[in-house]
């Protein structure tokens, strides 16, 4: 499974986030996936990462061996932005 | 998951305060998010239970039902799961890891 192609997945599991994997090492394998999603709001960090292993599901079965995760909320300087 | 497999993990979780399940052993580490864990507590001087899942099958499948995870490591402080790799190295930037051993 390619980066993109996990960054699609997410994306589509989790409607309005938005994902950017980085690949660290290079290798293809050790990957990280930063996920900023509204709907992370009030949660805590376990069920944030859980909403992400979700959405990847089966892939985590099989494919995906080691995929780092770091979660954030809505951007806030971004709403700021958007109202003004 | 059947009572046998589920008591099994309960009481490796009961038997410390703070538990590992681990790819590898905390002095032999098979996966670099069981190492970056381990070493974590090492370095906090914590006093840990650990298992190697690739060991045991049943318990390496067993422990993603029961924590509703499907990654190793898992890590379990006063018999509740806090978390894998990021989540328990967050925990300790932020100070609250340090808050949860002492409870």
């Amino acid at each position: 499974m390619t980066p993109q192609e996990i960054q699609q997945k997410i994306e589509q599991e989790l409607p309005g986030s938005k994902v950017e994997i980085l690949d660290p090492r290079k290798d293809g394998v050790h990957l990280k996936a930063i996920v900023t999603y509204k709907e992370f709001s009030g949660k805590s960090l376990l069920e944030q990462h859980r909403m992400v292993y979700n959405a990847l599901k089966e892939e985590l079965k099989q494919e995906v061996h080691a995929l780092a995760l770091e979660t954030k909320e809505e951007e806030k300087i971004e709403e700021l932005r958007k109202e003004q | 998951m059947n009572e046998d497999l589920k008591k099994r993990i309960e009481d490796m979780i009961q038997s410390k305060k703070v538990f590992l399940f681990m790819k590898g052993t905390p002095d032999a580490p098979q996966c670099g998010f069981s190492l970056k864990v381990g070493e974590l507590l090492k370095s906090l001087h914590v006093d840990f239970g650990s298992f190697d899942v690739l060991e045991n099958e049943d318990i390496r499948q067993g422990i993603k039902e029961y924590a509703n995870w499907p990654t190793i490591p898992q890590l379990y402080i006063n018999g509740k799961f806090i978390g894998g790799c990021d989540i328990t190295l967050q925990l300790a930037n932020s100070g609250e890891l340090k808050k949860l051993l002492e409870e």
